[in-house]
């Protein structure tokens, strides 16, 4: 199912400016806060009538300002889990999840409630009131509540931010059930590169209103200079790898792809599973010769295919390791002392404990198949 | 001790139909209008708000005194609906009931609107998102978010009603059994000679109703609150 989107909307001072299309299963709408993620999502959901433009599902126009056409929110079918869990007050988590079904009609109830509740771990809650609830179990009835009233189309709106981190540790794997379980695309908006890189299969990066990239995961992860400055960190490339074995013995995993080989922590995944493993620039060291008595374990052939606009001290290299894409963050210094220049042939070099929870996630199956 | 005559059982029997009748009759008005105030977006909102709040700030005898001259047998409103719908408000208990409503309705519609500007809007839009229509919305979010209010109304308006004199009196004067109510007959044991020990014992009954109000009222509001993880 196709989502096309194309609106233009003032509010206040930004100018709404955007059109994307994303056939993707998880589509992330990626940016800094007040560049109109929210905004966008808001009339998606139809909780803003946006001034003029178009929006379709697969075959459904929901809005066509040309044509007049304005479906209300509560026609849309489009599910929607908010930052705020919003879950109602004066029902018990059983009736909240129970709320959308009600109106959802008889032919097109596809999400069945055992189900739902079990994928989500809700199972202990259902007699509850919400008060009662943690942030992250009040999260979770919320995508449960959204998914019971089997949506065409689910929204996310930073379903995570206000969660602390041992939360979202908690919730990221039920949202990665729901990405490769359900059949519902989905929209998810974030300004966390870790989530976006776990999550997504395809990213809409956008900026003051306007679209400033979108496609798959793993290209839009290269772009550095897409990301907002807190995130720059955290950027890097997006690699989708296969679990080739495991070494108990030393307590780590042998990923494989185009790349070569690479080491990492163990990860509790059978052998021949997918791992997006995301391999952030500052981690990536450059070596002009294959380095000897070095402790990292990881050095992969690979040559320099572009160099970025120097950014103070530093610059962005990006690197083909036999087709698959690396991003490297170095010193200016060091771009001169080993006089390094596009079409060099070098060695990245990855220590093995650079990778931990937050960039090794169970990589989604269908990513593979593109 | 609770040695009453007839006509003081009357007027207490009397009192209580009157303030529950109009309690329950206004209700439906009081939300309509405080809904209306509270969401709606319109021209001359500020004077409907005015109007409303008018029995609040006028002396009781001029309520009384325009509701004579509207809902009278002569009075434009009081014609219509006699002639059309038999319906009387002059000398009869309707009118007394008329009468308690009017002055009750503010602070009916002061509660509800409170609560409805109370009312997380956001949970509303995500009712809308889940498939419910606006009117959904109201009956299965709204309506049962505003419930307390709704009932602190309901428990005020009654309240009011119990201690109705002045538009009362005014509007459809002090008829035994048929428009005297609690103040009304207290009022009346005060003008005669020896009428103490029967003011003192409607007065003590008078206390009783209304405790029991509000008792009642702290009731509902604690089981709601329980309801709603908030009380």
């Amino acid at each position: 199912m196709t989502l096309s989107v194309a609106v233009h909307h003032r509010l206040g001072a930004l100018d709404l400016e955007t059109s994307f299309e994303s056939a993707g299963h998880l589509t992330a709408l990626f940016g800094p806060s007040g560049s109109g993620k929210t905004s966008l999502i808001n009339i998606i959901a139809g909780l803003i009538r946006p001034d003029a433009g178009r929006i379709v599902i697969g075959d459904r126009t929901l809005v066509d300002t040309a044509n007049r056409r304005f479906v209300p929110a509560y026609r849309r079918r489009v599910g929607f889990v908010f930052q705020d869990a919003r879950l109602f007050p004066h029902l018990t988590v059983r009736s909240n999840l129970r709320y959308g079904r009600w109106f959802t009609p008889q032919g097109e109830r596809y999400a069945e409630f055992d189900r739902v509740v079990e994928m989500l771990g809700i199972g202990h809650l259902l007699g509850r009131r919400p008060a009662l609830l943690s942030g992250g179990e009040k999260q979770r009835v919320a995508i449960g509540r959204a998914l019971l009233a089997s949506p065409r189309l689910l929204l996310m709106d930073e379903p995570l931010a206000s969660l602390d981190d041992a939360r979202k540790a908690e919730i990221m794997p039920y949202l990665e059930r729901l990405r490769d379980e359900t059949r519902i695309p989905i929209v998810y908006v974030s300004h966390s590169i870790a989530e976006v890189a776990r999550l997504a299969t395809d990213v809409v990066v956008m900026a003051e209103g306007k679209v400033a990239a979108s496609g798959p995961t793993t290209e839009i992860m290269q772009r550095l200079d897409l990301l907002p400055p807190e995130e720059v960190g955290e950027g890097g490339a997006v690699l989708d790898m296969k679990v080739l074995r495991h070494d108990e013995g030393f307590g780590m995993t042998v990923l494989g792809a185009a790349a070569g080989e690479m080491r990492v922590p163990r990860v509790a995944l059978p052998e021949g599973a997918v791992v997006r493993v995301r391999v952030r620039a500052r981690d990536v060291m450059i070596a002009t010769e294959r380095p000897q008595g070095l402790s990292a374990l990881n050095i992969l052939p690979s040559r320099i295919v572009d160099i970025g606009k120097v950014n103070g001290a530093q610059v962005d290299l990006r690197l083909d390791c036999h087709g698959d894409m690396l991003v490297s963050r170095i010193t200016r210094q060091s771009l001169e002392t080993l006089q390094l220049t596009v079409g060099r042939d070098v060695f990245a070099v990855i220590k093995t404990v650079a990778f931990d929870r937050a960039n090794l996630s169970p990589g989604a199956p269908l990513v593979l198949t593109s | 001790m609770l040695d009453l005559t007839p006509d003081e059982w009357n007027a207490v029997r009397l009192s209580i139909k009157v303030g529950l009748w109009a309690m329950a009759a206004s209700l439906p008005f009081g939300i309509a209008i405080a809904l209306l105030l509270a969401r709606g977006k319109f021209w001359g909102k500020s004077l409907l708000n005015g109007v409303v709040h008018l029995p609040l700030i006028l002396p009781p005898v001029v309520t009384g005194y325009l509701l004579l001259l509207s809902f009278g047998r002569r009075g434009p409103i009081g014609s219509f609906l006699d002639e059309y719908f038999g319906i009387v408000f002059s000398f009869r208990w309707t009118g007394a009931a008329l009468a308690c409503a009017v002055m009750g309705f503010p602070l009916m519609v002061r509660a509800i609107r409170l609560s409805i500007e109370a009312v997380d809007r956001r949970l509303e839009a995500a009712a809308g998102t889940l498939g419910a229509s606006p009117l959904w919305v109201f009956l299965t979010v709204t309506l049962p978010l505003i419930l307390p209010g709704i009932v602190a109304g309901m428990i005020l308006s009654f309240a009011k009603a119990m201690g109705e004199f002045g538009a009362t009196i005014t509007f459809v004067s002090n008829i035994p059994g048929e428009t005297q109510t609690l103040p009304s007959a207290i009022y009346t044991f005060t003008q005669v000679p020896g009428g103490d020990a029967g003011a003192m014992r409607l007065t003590l009954i008078s206390i009783a109703i209304s405790m029991a109000a509000l008792v009642v009222s702290e009731m509902f509001a604690r089981r709601i609150g329980q309801r709603l993880d908030i009380g």
